[in-house]
């Protein structure tokens, strides 16, 4: 597949459009999920989704081709999603650290086991209750969690999307699944 | 093991990074601590719920086509720079003789006054250089912006730019005094002339 995307990549350097095409139809779901997975809102997702396709294809001669395609890709997708969120962010914001702590934020500040209510969770369909527990992690915990189980992708390209250290992707990774304990255990 | 160490190894093992003998150490734990195998249920339950949610969701039906709608047009001039980008020898040959034209070019313009190649024993008046009678001029000479007089011999190619080989002061008459020269005579009057002359001394070198 690799090699298909590649050779693809290359009559696009050459302004094919029509290998662009095979590329978007190719990549379409993945990049949508990530999107949708980070903004939570499916307008706003398709809105963004485009937008890195876009930029992929305007920026294909900065894309080195002896790496790989889709941690390019999901990394232009990732960032447009984080600067999204970014503008909506509220003044006070609970994503935060806190003074003199290392990797505290507010949320940890906050009562961890705010379950909902019983019937509200049963009522809800079990998919979106997910997708709301995954929107409801700070974005930093939020990226790694979707991204890994995303595409069989290694932490290393986790890493290599989000532009971070091994270590710290395993540490954001350990702690947004804590935080996702706290809230699914009772699923 | 406490259980502070079991919490960090259940992470690892999760993430596919514990040893073979820290998977067996994190069981027998697990075995033993009511608490840390609640935990572990708790972040098992997560992780299955997780890959379960993971499942491709899929893009609006009509994506693609938007996408490709939406690319930009492509600009004229984005077109040149991939044409430039695809043809480097040909942006290198082009940007070199487009620098050698214009200097070329400034050159000719530039430099109104009489120069010659070499001044040995050569007399300039105004814009006449006189070849002196008893003078042999040895190699090559060339005259810019003035005419030239050979009264004595020169041994080696002649080249007149702007300008004409007289005989007499006052008669001009071309390639009079051709027996003068040994080697070629050559006048060159027009621009073009004068360009090929340039590239000429750059491809003889």
């Amino acid at each position: 597949m690799e090699n298909i995307i590649k050779y693809h990549i290359k009559n696009v350097k050459k302004g094919d459009h029509a290998a662009f095409e095979e590329i978007v139809s190719f990549y379409q779901n993945k990049v949508y999920h990530i999107v949708y997975r980070m903004v939570g809102d499916s307008h706003e997702a398709q809105d963004i989704a485009q937008e890195a396709f876009i930029r992929a294809y305007t920026n294909i001669h900065s894309f080195d081709e002896n790496r790989k395609f889709s941690t390019w890709l999901y990394r232009i997708a990732t960032n447009l999603s984080i600067d999204r969120l970014r503008k909506k962010k509220p003044d006070f914001h609970l994503d935060a650290e806190v003074k003199g702590t290392e990797g505290l934020d507010m949320y940890s500040q906050l009562a961890a086991d705010q379950a909902l209510p019983e019937q509200e969770v049963e009522s809800m369909e079990l998919q979106s209750y997910i997708h709301k527990e995954i929107l409801s992690l700070p974005p930093k915990y939020r990226s790694v969690i979707v991204l890994r189980f995303l595409d069989d992708l290694s932490l290393a390209e986790i890493g290599e999307i989000l532009d971070l250290p091994l270590g710290t992707v395993k540490t954001r990774i350990h702690r947004g699944r804590e935080l996702l304990r706290k809230k699914l255990r009772h699923v | 093991m406490n259980c502070e160490e079991s919490l960090a190894l259940m992470h690892l093992y999760l993430d596919g990074d514990a040893s073979e003998e820290e998977a067996q150490q994190l069981r027998e734990h697990l075995k033993s601590c009511p608490d840390c195998n609640q935990h572990y249920r708790e972040l098992k339950q997560t992780e299955s719920l997780l890959s379960g949610a993971a499942y491709e969701l899929s893009a609006p039906a009509g994506f693609t086509a938007s996408v490709m709608a939406n690319l930009p047009k492509e600009k004229k001039r984005v077109g040149y720079m991939r044409w430039f980008r695809a043809h480097p020898v040909i942006t290198a040959a082009a940007v070199f003789f487009l620098f050698m034209f214009t200097s070329i070019i400034s050159a000719w313009n530039s430099d109104g006054s009489v120069s010659v190649s070499k001044q040995e024993g050569l007399i300039v008046e105004n814009d006449l250089v006189i070849v002196p009678e008893d003078v042999t001029v040895k190699g090559d000479l060339v005259v810019k912006n003035g005419d030239l007089d050979i009264r004595g011999k020169v041994d080696g190619d002649v080249t007149i730019i702007s300008g004409d080989l007289i005989d007499d002061p006052g008669a001009k008459v071309n390639m009079a005094s051709a027996d003068n020269i040994t080697g070629e005579y050559q006048e060159i009057d027009r621009i073009f002339g004068w360009t090929w002359y340039h590239i000429k001394e750059i491809f003889t070198f």
